[in-house]
């Protein structure tokens, strides 16, 4: 019998190579596909379409004796959380092999590609900006803008720099696509380069991602041949969260310190090596060859406003249902973390959600109906960043979060810019005056001010956006912040 | 230096070869010496305060050995909101000296903390007995 078991990085942490094992053991072919998204139900096994989950070894025979009714979930594609979504870009999560040339062909597989070498590099591009596809990392820049910039830049060698350093805690989506989908990621930077006239690309991936590095570097061999002249290299992070931000990542693919540089001159005209260079997010360029072969319109239906298409939204934290979900632009927070998140998982009430990663803002329950949409988010102080969701219950600390703000932008800092290196320490300090009950009303004011300097005044997104979840968490949650003595407060 | 040359030679001709080197001589040595470092800079033409500049950089790299075996544990937001903090004061008294425990922010398995990385091995939904465990047979 066949048994089809997930080798993500969430389905081997929770145990499925165990299970995997165990039922190798007893005879039975075990394939190992991407995960299907639904992580409370990993390791997650699928017979003949129907799913169990969470299995663990000890579960395994009494499912192929008939009696794992208990952890039955029916048919996996038919699961609520599964038939909610609008999965374009993970169309073949926790179907298909991932390093299967015969399952991706098989799945419309290089269709685009195929497309994209019918249009030519004009209408390649002409397809990306109708789709209104904007930059998935975090900065909505819409891909077809950048693309036609690199395209007309003067330069003889231009790259394709794949941004797969995914630092932001609440996210994974990158990972899924490099662990369950590389071929697309591959199919997409492919597109891209034929687009600009680049034949070479980099895949920068974070080394907190083994199993992603050891997925993407095999699926670049196995399909060299079918995207030849484009070129694909793996390139490995080290351990610096800031190499997330586009030019430190440039810095640090040639060899250097990953410092950010200032822009202008723009990656575009001088990225990599001096060379005009496309950089953008594993999931904008994932996204690309489904719009090649589906066409512009079928991407841009999905959405609202200037937010077309769809977005990988990623539960993540104390929530009960996480996992990937991907939906049009337009669903609420409150829906996505209320009822298709299942609120907490701990049981205990939502008290804050974080969205956008750690440089962005706490959201209480006042706000969860913000529709995710670009602008709509920024209206209210927040960003959606690269789309994960991090909830937290009525435990939550909304002072200490605000501290370890700082202290992550202090620890990750390149250095270069002062508001973003001083302020990141004076803050933290600041912080903890405040949460030991000293002058409260001026170090409020204090850090307020400084959050103003470091907004304005950063050179880049690490000290510029800190201020996000430091004042959305001042704002939303004062109480936190009052003092903590038995005294009045002023 | 014999292994340090073999993989200067693996990386020679590729563009921004830096990196690539580092992580090389960080798996084969467990550290990067100031040996490796004056050895790099001369074979890449570079100021050993280049090299050591970018080594000092990134988290991953050590310019001193360190034996131990060690545990990543994850103590970015979305592992905060499922535990990692009281985990982690007991991973630090369970590790004693014995063994290395160091921060990492996030491992991207974000909604099953918290989690942990020993060597390229992944473990989550951890606890006390589970983390503990792991460490004991460290």
């Amino acid at each position: 019998m066949q048994v089809r078991i997930s080798d993500d990085a969430v389905a081997v942490a929770c145990g499925a190579d165990a299970v995997a094992a165990r039922f190798a053991a007893l005879g039975h072919e075990v394939v190992r596909t991407s995960t299907w998204g639904m992580h409370w139900l990993e390791p997650l096994v699928d017979i003949d379409g129907r799913g169990y989950g969470p299995v663990s070894p000890a579960d395994v025979d009494a499912i192929l004796d008939g009696r794992g009714e208990r952890l039955a979930i029916g048919i996996v594609a038919k699961h609520p959380f599964i038939t909610a979504q609008t999965r374009l870009t993970f169309a073949r999560a926790g179907k298909t092999r991932p390093l299967s040339l015969e399952d991706y062909a098989a799945t419309n597989g290089w269709a685009g590609l195929e497309r994209a070498r019918e249009l030519g590099p004009v209408a390649t591009i002409a397809e990306v900006t109708g789709s209104g596809l904007r930059g998935r990392g975090g900065a909505g820049f819409p891909a077809g803008i950048k693309w036609t910039t690199v395209a007309q830049a003067p330069g003889r060698r231009k790259y394709i720099v794949c941004n797969a350093d995914e630092g932001d805690s609440g996210t994974f989506a990158d990972r899924m696509v490099m662990e369950g989908d590389p071929f697309m990621l591959i199919e997409g930077m492919a597109i891209a380069g034929l687009a600009v006239g680049a034949d070479k690309g980099f895949i920068y991936i974070r080394s907190e991602y083994p199993h992603a590095i050891a997925k993407v570097e095999a699926a670049a061999r196995l399909c060299a041949h079918l995207v030849a002249p484009f070129e694909v290299e793996v390139r490995v992070g080290a351990g610096a969260y800031i190499c997330g931000e586009e030019t430190s990542l440039l810095n640090s693919l040639e060899g250097k310190r990953g410092e950010v540089r200032a822009k202008p001159p723009l990656p575009a005209h001088e990225g990599l090596f001096g060379c005009p260079t496309v950089v953008n997010n594993v999931l904008t360029l994932a996204a690309v060859p489904f719009v090649l072969a589906e066409g512009a319109q079928a991407y841009a239906n999905y959405g609202m406003g200037r937010s077309r298409g769809t977005m990988p939204i990623q539960l993540a934290g104390n929530v009960k249902h996480g996992g990937l979900f991907e939906t049009a632009f337009g669903i609420t927070l409150g829906e996505l973390v209320e009822k298709i998140g299942g609120g907490t998982h701990s049981g205990r009430p939502i008290r804050a959600v974080q969205v956008g990663g750690p440089l962005g803002a706490y959201f209480p329950s006042a706000l969860f109906d913000t529709p995710f949409d670009y602008e709509a988010f920024a209206a209210v102080d927040g960003l959606i960043g690269h789309g994960g969701i991090t909830v937290f219950d009525d435990r939550v600390d909304m002072a200490k979060q605000a501290r370890f703000a700082f202290e992550f932008c202090a620890a990750e800092s390149c250095g270069k810019c002062t508001p973003c290196r001083i302020g990141s320490v004076r803050g933290r300090e600041t912080l903890d005056k405040l949460i030991a009950g000293e002058n409260t009303l001026s170090n409020i004011a204090l850090v307020a001010d400084l959050c103003e300097t470091m907004k304005f005044g950063s050179l880049c997104a690490l000290g510029g956006f800190t201020p996000y979840p430091v004042m959305s968490a001042i704002t939303h949650f004062p109480e936190d912040f009052a003092p903590r003595t038995a005294e009045a407060a002023e | 230096m014999s292994d340090l040359d073999d993989i200067l030679t693996a990386h020679e001709g590729r563009e921004g070869a830096l990196l690539p080197i580092l992580h090389d001589v960080q798996a084969a040595f467990g550290h990067v010496s100031d040996g490796a470092i004056r050895t790099i800079a001369l074979h890449l033409n570079l100021s050993r305060a280049e090299v050591s500049g970018v080594v000092s950089f990134y988290h991953d790299f050590r310019r001193t050995p360190d034996q131990r075996p060690a545990i990543k544990l994850c103590r970015a937001e979305s592992c905060q909101a499922r535990g990692s903090e009281a985990l982690a004061i007991e991973v630090e008294r369970l590790a004693g000296s014995r063994v290395r425990v160091e921060t990492v922010y996030c491992l991207g398995l974000c909604s099953v903390g918290p989690n942990a990385m020993i060597g390229g091995e992944v473990h989550g939904r951890l606890d006390r007995e589970r983390v503990a465990a792991l460490i004991e047979a460290l």
